[in-house]
């Protein structure tokens, strides 16, 4: 029996290796996905079979509540509130973890404490620190790009030294622990500090920065998960749980890099308020406004053409009539591409999902190292909703915040036109050095609507 | 727990972080979201965990609800993660 349930966590751990592999490929991601869940639920019915029969009605309502909850978001939820939703479930994953931990600990503590050695106070410790910080940080991330906390960061004077208080405090109790395993007390106060350490370790980081705070929990929720496999001396939630911790540190690795931010100064937190205080504003920026119809003519006469997308696209569900603007423009046998961002959107990826969403082809959507030269040789480019990652003074003024960041190269195109709702700043909450400048049109108007109105006149020009 | 069976976990962390590494480091930017929604199902592996902390009848009440809570928890995190992010690559084409 027990050789049947290793051999099927063999396969699930394989499975998820070859599921991951093929989500690398385009073509091959949804097989990959797929491919993954079947290995998770060759995992559960492995676990299945260690079950004693009377307890499978409670289990078999525990599965039927969580899944239809499941379920009933991932169809539900719009492509937009993706990453709210991966903050919300990856927090699920780290509270998940960390009751398995207690729940562990409760059981050992009450029957026997042989079983209670240095290797498994240390784990089931490990899996409340990262399940508690992982939930309680990942319910502050939801809750701040969901809006219903502000997306500034919220600072405190002694933030850090509070911080490092309690995570001495955590060790010691820690230490207590392994003197005397039976105490209820330590137990809580381990608890109450992880949870207390997800929260303040979340707060001080400002909305710009959640892209990388998302992808920092994900890692700590496979973390946890690997903590979990050590308590129950398992295999499969080790290598699915570090699969899950690579990943998340690289993707953090990544956004870091394309922000040209350490991720210590991330973490650190409290981007975006220096910036508000030093306010020596330059010289009045000069913009030039465009109207709907010489924006049209302006693509009509274009043989190339880049699109810029941001979340502001999103944002006014402008995509759609952003696909029709491309159908126009391939018509016209206009060049037209898309020019994405590493950290444009709120999440790694987030665009292209967006834009895929909007039927349009993943072949036209390139990565900013393979575009970044062409756009000197574009006539026009098309910045909607999107604002700092084509800020030049990431180039030129060593006084900008988000100097050093590597942006698209828009301003080098022939002409820009941005599309915009008003003169408002953008995430990063800083002046924009692009729209001054004298290849610089301004299109000012709910996105969607207006280019809907380009659209038109475009269909009546051919 | 004995040392002989640490060292065999340990093993295993380490060659599945690094192959972790190696393969995700090889994904392009445009499968990230699906990426990381798929790895975060995948992080509800802790759902074998739940499954075990549920078996144990009758010995202490507390330790086998923590366990139905993670179960209910885990499970929404495994079901939801695969169907998002399935319905996330439908929608990746090619023209």
């Amino acid at each position: 029996m027990s050789t049947v349930i290793q051999i099927a966590y063999l396969v699930a751990s394989v499975l998820f290796i070859i599921g991951i592999k093929y989500l690398g490929k385009t073509k091959d991601a949804r097989r990959g996905n797929i491919l993954s869940a079947v290995g998770m639920l060759i995992a559960i019915v492995a676990t299945m079979l260690t079950i004693e029969v009377v307890t499978f009605l409670e289990i078999f309502i525990c599965i039927l509540i969580g899944s239809v909850i499941g379920l009933y978001y991932a169809t539900k939820v719009p492509m937009t509130k993706i990453p709210e939703m991966v903050a919300l479930f990856n927090g699920f994953g780290g509270l998940a973890s960390f009751a398995v931990g207690l729940s562990d600990y409760f059981l050992k503590s009450s029957t026997s404490l042989e079983s209670l050695d240095a290797v498994n106070l240390t784990s089931i410790i490990l899996s409340v620190l990262i399940g508690g910080v992982t939930f309680t940080g990942s319910m502050i991330a939801y809750l701040k790009l969901d809006g219903k906390v502000s997306g500034q960061p919220i600072t405190f004077s002694g933030q850090h030294l509070l911080n490092l208080v309690l995570l001495i405090a955590f060790i010691a109790a820690s230490v207590f622990v392994f003197l005397d395993p039976t105490n209820l007390t330590l137990i809580l106060i381990l608890v109450v500090i992880s949870l207390l350490l997800g929260i303040l370790t979340v707060i001080p980081i400002g909305g710009a920065d959640m892209p990388v705070v998302i992808s920092l929990l994900n890692s700590y929720s496979g973390m946890a998960a690997c903590a979990t496999g050590f308590i129950l001396n398992n295999n499969v939630l080790i290598v699915a749980g570090s699969l899950v911790g690579a990943s998340g540190i690289i993707l953090t690795q990544i956004m870091c890099k394309a922000m040209n931010r350490s991720l210590t100064n991330v973490l650190l937190g409290g981007f975006g308020q220096t910036v508000a205080t030093g306010g020596q504003e330059g010289p009045a920026v000069v913009i030039k406004e465009i109207g709907v119809e010489e924006t049209a003519m302006l693509f009509d006469s274009a043989s190339s053409v880049i699109v810029v997308p941001g979340y502001g696209m999103a944002v006014a569900q402008a995509q759609h009539v952003i696909r029709e603007l491309m159908e126009q423009c391939e018509k016209r046998n206009i060049d037209f591409r898309f020019a994405i961002h590493p950290v444009a959107g709120r999440m790694p990826g987030h665009m292209n999902v967006l834009l895929a969403e909007a039927n349009i082809s993943y072949d036209k959507l390139i990565e900013m190292e393979a575009i970044n030269d062409d756009f000197s040789n574009t006539d026009l480019v098309f910045v909607v909703g999107a604002n700092d990652v084509v800020n030049p003074a990431a180039r030129t003024n060593p006084q900008s915040p988000i100097f050093g960041m590597p942006i698209l190269n828009a301003d080098k195109a022939k002409t820009v036109i941005v599309s915009k709702r008003s003169m408002g700043k953008g995430y990063a909450g800083i002046e924009n050095e692009l729209f001054g400048y004298p290849n610089c049109l301004m299109l000012f108007g709910d996105a969607k609507q207006t280019i809907t109105k380009v659209v038109g006149e475009m269909k009546e020009m051919s | 727990m004995t040392v002989s069976a640490l060292i065999i976990l340990i093993y295993v962390l380490v060659l599945a972080s690094y192959l972790g590494f190696e393969l995700i480091s090889k994904v392009p930017p445009t499968l990230h979201t699906p990426l990381m929604s798929g790895s975060n199902a995948i992080s509800g592996i802790t759902i074998v965990g739940a499954l075990i902390a549920c078996n144990e009848m009758g010995y202490t009440t507390l330790s086998k609800w923590l366990g139905m809570f993670a179960l209910v928890l885990a499970t929404v995190n495994v079901v939801g993660g695969y169907a998002v992010t399935d319905r996330m690559l439908k929608m990746f084409k090619k023209k």
